[in-house]
């Protein structure tokens, strides 16, 4: 538990690191650095994204499944981890 | 007399005639209606209107003598004298009744009847028309009934729980549910094979994982998290991992035969930065991941230690941690088992940590009972597994015991190997040794192939050839150095090749059957580490005090570095150790601010033999030991030639 916290804490501190969600498996976020309504935004969008992420994923072959999902766009880098219900979403501006 | 209001009207108005007109026309009748019509979409005046008047309307009761009306009338007087034949008591009162007095009045006696025959002559007559209701004398006879008052009473009951219900069905649900379901029927199976002895263990089982769900734990993204710390740190060295993948210095073509050294990743830990490296090694089993002895070469001032481990992939944080009371000086992590590792410490203990495991403290520990050394230990090696499926290493220390130490069930079992004895020769300086009689050993290393042959380099400058199956005895000394030989090295391919570095200046190459050095390096400064490389017999690396990297391949230049470089700031801070990764292109460094550096070797540091055109490039080891053959009959022959 502690270990987790911990290493939440260093990626919210790594360079260019805007913020980290982690939301649990009813869609409500748990832990967030970002301000309510973004967090609620990416909470709710990305979770759909997730879900429709692995469903694409698993129907191709059933024996497969999502394991990290990562969107790039011109500003930042979204990554979202869908894990045993729970979603873990960072976003880091990655520099170039 | 003149009503108040009478308009006054002057003489020739009073004598104006007036005509009045009397027309069909009704003057109430409007004279201007207009009809909407639909065909031409606009409203029509109709041509006539209707100027009837109508003033007063009776309806009378006469009826003419030949219209319909009369002569059903008549019809119906009639019937009374046909209705006398039937039987029934009313109706004969009736008749009699009716009878005499039809002759003398029809009008009213008719009446009289009718209104008591409706429904019999209706009945009997088929022939007859159907009487029609007397307009007079009807009277209704309809009675009112009770009405009960009425009253509602109505229940609702609760609706019964709803909820929605949705799901897609897809490939994967499918799948799903028959893994699911498969699943239960293998637990049936079990359930059914093992009830009595197995009850117990689920119920606690049962337990375990309602808790688990319902608790709204963090902890459960914990693999993800620890995974994203190394995309976020990919991301943020991005420009380095793809460097270590793919850039190759394309300048070393023109660099005649030197090659130079990239730097990539820089590892280092808060909380160890007054430490420096005392030891680096790599694990071989995953090949990003090393290891880092954390202690102090400063001999007034020790402190604690630690015990570090690094991956390439995330070099913002180590993998894992295991703070130390006393500084670590040597590592070693087992060839087979890379969880196991073994450290010496700079009080004399040895001691084994077990990665798998949770905790921060060591596996096994040697305490002054069990044996530890009464010296800083400078290396550890892990030996093969004894005839007992045991593991064990071996260790050697200032205080000149070589010891074997074997990981029996819960504890460390030691055996001395050798002790090291200094024949005659006088130790000086400021570490001299406690016993005048026995030497410090400085380090060690074992042979590749012949198990129980090793090599032990001591503080006096002396190599000592030993075999494990002598204990008193030494199979040969080479006198080395004039000072403490820091490392000693044998070649990863020839069987006889091994190298020496020592606090003098120099670093030397051995023929084991030659007592004098095939080669000597001056690098002009106190060499702390030599290696030699995985992939070639012939190269080898260097670190020095003064921050340099000095990297020789003696199948190029038998005489000189073919790469020298300065990788640290010069005076502020001294190289210690280096080593080479199993199968990447890439070195560490560490130094004494505790931290490790990582380069990437160019591609002249990496040259292999060129096979003539036509012919495959031969590959091996065997190659290798060719190689560095070739170079030592060089300077055997004329050797043998003095001699």
């Amino acid at each position: 538990m502690d270990e987790v916290e911990e290493t939440l804490k260093r990626i919210e501190s790594h360079k260019g690191v805007i913020g980290t969600i982690v939301v649990n498996a009813e869609g409500i976020p748990i832990r967030t650095t970002l301000d309510n309504s973004t967090t609620a935004q990416y909470a709710g969008h990305l979770r759909h994204l997730a879900m429709m992420a692995r469903s694409t994923v698993r129907d191709v072959d059933p024996q497969n499944d999502l394991t990290f999902l990562r969107i790039r766009s011109k500003k930042h880098e979204i990554m979202v981890a869908p894990e045993s219900n729970f979603l873990l979403i960072v976003i880091q501006n990655p520099c170039e | 007399m003149k009503p108040a209001d009478q308009v006054e009207l002057t003489e020739a108005e009073l004598k104006e005639e007036i005509t009045r007109i009397l027309t069909a026309n009704n003057p109430h009748a409007p004279q201007n209606i207009v009809r909407y019509s639909f065909k031409e979409r606009s409203y029509k005046p109709t041509s006539a209107v209707d100027q009837m008047a109508v003033h007063f309307v009776l309806e009378g009761s006469l009826l003419y003598q030949d219209s319909e009306d009369s002569r059903r009338l008549k019809d119906k007087e009639d019937l009374p004298e046909e209705s006398a034949t039937v039987d029934t008591k009313a109706e004969s009162d009736e008749e009699k009744t009716g009878s005499p007095a039809t002759p003398v009045e029809e009008g009213e006696a008719e009446e009289a009847r009718e209104e008591d025959r409706p429904d019999s002559a209706a009945s009997k007559t088929d022939k007859k028309e159907p009487k029609v209701t007397n307009q007079f004398n009807f009277s209704e006879r309809a009675s009112q009934t009770l009405n009960n008052p009425l009253r509602e009473r109505c229940c609702q009951t609760e609706p019964p729980p709803r909820s929605n219900f949705s799901a897609t069905a897809n490939q994967w649900e499918i799948y799903d549910a028959y893994l699911e379901e498969l699943q239960k029927q293998e637990k049936n199976k079990e359930k059914q094979k093992a009830a009595p002895s197995k009850k117990d263990n689920d119920k606690s089982k049962k337990k375990m994982m309602l808790t688990e769900t319902q608790s709204d734990d963090i902890s459960k993204v914990g693999k993800a998290s620890k995974i994203f710390e190394r995309m976020v740190s990919q991301n943020t060295f991005d420009d380095v991992a793809q460097d270590f993948q793919y850039f190759e210095d394309a300048s070393d073509e023109f660099r005649d035969q030197e090659g130079t050294l990239l730097p990539l990743w820089k590892f280092q830990y808060d909380k160890a930065k007054r430490l420096s490296v005392t030891a680096l090694c790599w694990n071989n089993k995953y090949q990003d991941l090393f290891a880092v002895a954390m202690g102090s070469y400063d001999f007034s001032k020790q402190s604690r230690g630690m015990l570090v481990f690094y991956s390439l992939k995330n070099s913002a944080f180590p993998e894992y941690i295991y703070p130390t009371s006393s500084g670590i000086l040597c590592l070693d992590i087992h060839k087979q088992h890379s969880y196991l590792v073994a450290v010496g410490f700079y009080d004399g203990c040895v001691a084994v940590f077990n990665l798998k495991e949770e905790g921060q403290e060591p596996l096994y520990k040697s305490t002054a009972k069990t044996g530890k050394h009464t010296d800083p230990v400078w290396q550890v090696r892990w030996q093969s597994d004894d005839m007992d499926n045991n593991h064990n290493f071996c260790s050697v220390a200032s205080d000149g015991r070589v010891v074997s130490w074997t990981l029996v069930k819960n504890e460390l079992v030691f055996t001395d190997i050798i002790r090291l004895s200094v024949n005659g020769a006088i130790s000086e300086g400021p570490e001299s040794s406690p016993a005048p009689s026995s030497a410090c050993g400085t380090s060690f290393d074992f042979h590749k192939q012949i198990d129980y042959l090793f090599l032990v380099g001591t503080e006096e400058g002396k190599i000592y050839k030993c075999s494990k199956t002598y204990s008193s005895q030494f199979l040969g000394t080479y006198e080395a150095h004039s000072m403490a030989v820091d490392a000693v090295k044998w070649n990863h391919f020839h069987p006889k090749v091994f190298i020496s570095c020592s606090s003098d200046w120099t670093v030397k190459i051995w023929d084991r059957s030659i007592s004098n050095p095939m080669f000597t390096f001056d690098l002009n400064s106190a060499v702390g580490d030599v290696a030699w490389s995985p992939y070639s017999s012939t190269v080898f690396a260097a670190v020095t005090t003064d921050g340099r990297v000095y990297v020789f391949d003696l199948s190029i230049n038998k005489y000189e570095a073919i790469c020298q470089q300065t990788v640290v700031a010069k005076k502020k801070t001294k190289l210690t150790h280096i080593e080479f990764n199993p199968i990447y292109p890439i070195i560490i460094v560490g130094d004494d601010r505790g931290y490790v550096i990582s380069f990437k070797l160019s591609p002249n540091l990496r040259k292999k033999p060129k096979g003539k055109k036509g012919q495959d490039v031969p590959k091996g080891p065997e190659v290798e030991i060719a190689k560095m053959e070739k170079l030592l009959s060089l300077l055997r022959e004329p050797e043998q030639g003095t001699v």
